[in-house]
């Protein structure tokens, strides 16, 4: 029930991307094709499964235990940095097709303020192991639904009659702030 | 101090500990490349404009490399320099290819060419050529929506005032894109050396072409008199051999009733 709840929360209720504003910069700049706004997403919830379960391991192992949560900020980021990199080498040599469809996305998340976000919330919150997971596992599910409803949303925009102003950048705002406001519409969902 | 001194040995410890790894990593899971493919690649364009048909610049690379020649495999944008900078690399002497444009062979503008319709939907070529064969009275003819602006890499293509589309030859690649956007297949690759084209896409009869455009072919036969063997009529429709070049072609420029065969 708890696990439920925390999947619900991150992925729905308070949507890293919609109600956060994590992740902002994929979010507008891979929405463009809905097939490549999902590779993303599957992509990230990749990373933040796994960035959940060792920044986890970091923080409890090491930092607390040594009184330095206060550098959770740096040593997140290293770690964050090198696993991507390590897995983006290991997709690379045992499958080149899902490099293809995959791995040119790694390198844009490792800078991804929505892993830090996920991790250091994860610490602020306190979670238990899997709790860290399943709150990995909804941030990613959540970027991938808010990435795939502006990429659908997108594409239909191309045959719209948008004012000549409007095109490309500011309509896409306007419409990110659409979606956001939608999805304040599910705050009420879970009370407490 | 103490504090300062764990901060100091953990964060060295951790940043230690993952550049080790990543270093064991990138020795362990090195993946060999074929020097030769990152030597083509990196002479292609990489624009991965997808012209070659392959899906991207490194996939051209990687089939020239793994065929050894060029035989079936082009880089349109890149042209000839490229190709031969690549059979260089591999060390055989490429074909002189032929530089090669863009023409949009119909000269339907909004006055010469009549509408049989008011079309006022989605405001694409693929979208209006799907309502009933189009709203222009000719079947054949530019749309003039632009699809062909809208898919080309280059800016090379500019929407016309008379409803047509127009080449800069300058910037155009023939890289085949437009080509293949445009739902009609008006436009064509004619090499930069062949100046006379027919600007007529219509397989249509006489009296069917008369009613549609003033400007359209009719298959009448003077070009093929006028200029023997430059030219030949298919399907109601006059076709230049370019092969023969301008100076064969050129005599039937002026003889065409309905002024369809032009000099660019």
């Amino acid at each position: 029930m708890d696990l439920l709840l925390i999947f619900i929360s991150a992925a729905i209720v308070n949507n890293f991307v919609l109600s956060m504003f994590l992740g902002i910069c994929p979010f507008l700049g891979v929405s463009n094709k809905l097939e490549k706004a999902l590779s993303m997403g599957l992509a990230t919830t990749f990373v933040m499964v796994l960035a959940a379960m060792v920044t986890w391991l970091i923080n409890n192992l090491i930092l607390v235990p040594f009184g330095l949560p206060f550098l959770q900020y740096v040593s997140f980021i290293i770690v964050i940095a090198s696993l991507v990199q390590f897995v983006e080498m290991f997709i690379k040599k045992t499958s080149p097709a899902l490099y293809r469809s995959l791995g040119i996305f790694l390198p844009l998340i490792t800078t991804n303020c929505a892993i830090l976000g996920l991790a250091l919330l994860a610490a602020l919150r306190e979670y238990n192991f899997l709790q860290s997971v399943t709150f990995g596992l909804a941030a990613g599910v959540g970027f991938t639904l808010a990435l795939c409803i502006m990429a659908g949303i997108r594409e239909e925009l191309d045959l719209a009659p948008v004012p000549e102003h409007f095109k490309g950048a500011p309509i896409t705002l306007i419409i990110a702030g659409l979606l956001a406001l939608a999805f304040m519409g599910f705050a009420g969902l879970i009370s407490g | 101090m103490n504090l300062f001194l764990i901060a100091l040995v953990t964060m060295g410890g951790l940043g230690l500990f993952f550049a080790s790894v990543l270093a064991v990593a990138s020795e362990k899971l090195h993946v060999e490349e074929d020097p030769k493919v990152l030597a083509v690649s990196a002479a292609l364009p990489g624009l991965n404009c997808g012209a070659c048909g392959q899906a991207g610049c490194h996939d051209l690379a990687e089939k020239i490399v793994a065929q050894g020649d060029l035989t079936g495999l082009n880089c349109p944008p890149g042209g000839s320099v490229v190709m031969d900078e690549i059979a260089e690399i591999l060390g055989i002497t490429a074909e002189a290819g032929i530089k090669k444009r863009a023409v949009v062979k119909c000269g339907g503008t909004k006055e010469l060419a009549a509408a049989r319709a008011d079309y006022q939907g989605v405001k694409t070529c693929a979208a209006a050529e799907l309502v009933a064969g189009g709203y222009k009275a000719c079947t054949y003819g530019c749309l003039g929506f632009g699809d062909c602006v809208a898919v080309c890499p280059f800016n090379a293509i500019k929407m016309g005032e008379d409803g047509l589309p127009h080449v800069d030859e300058l910037k155009c690649t023939a890289c085949g894109l437009c080509v293949h956007a445009c739902p009609r297949k008006i436009i064509e690759l004619v090499p930069c050396s062949n100046r006379v084209v027919v600007s007529c896409n219509s397989k249509d009869k006489v009296a069917v072409v008369r009613k549609a455009c003033k400007v359209g072919c009719i298959g009448c036969n003077l070009c093929v008199k006028n200029a023997p063997g430059a030219y030949e009529i298919k399907d109601n429709l006059a076709r230049v051999d370019y092969e023969k070049g301008d100076a064969a072609a050129e005599p039937a420029v002026a003889k065409c009733p309905t002024k369809c065969i032009v000099k660019l």
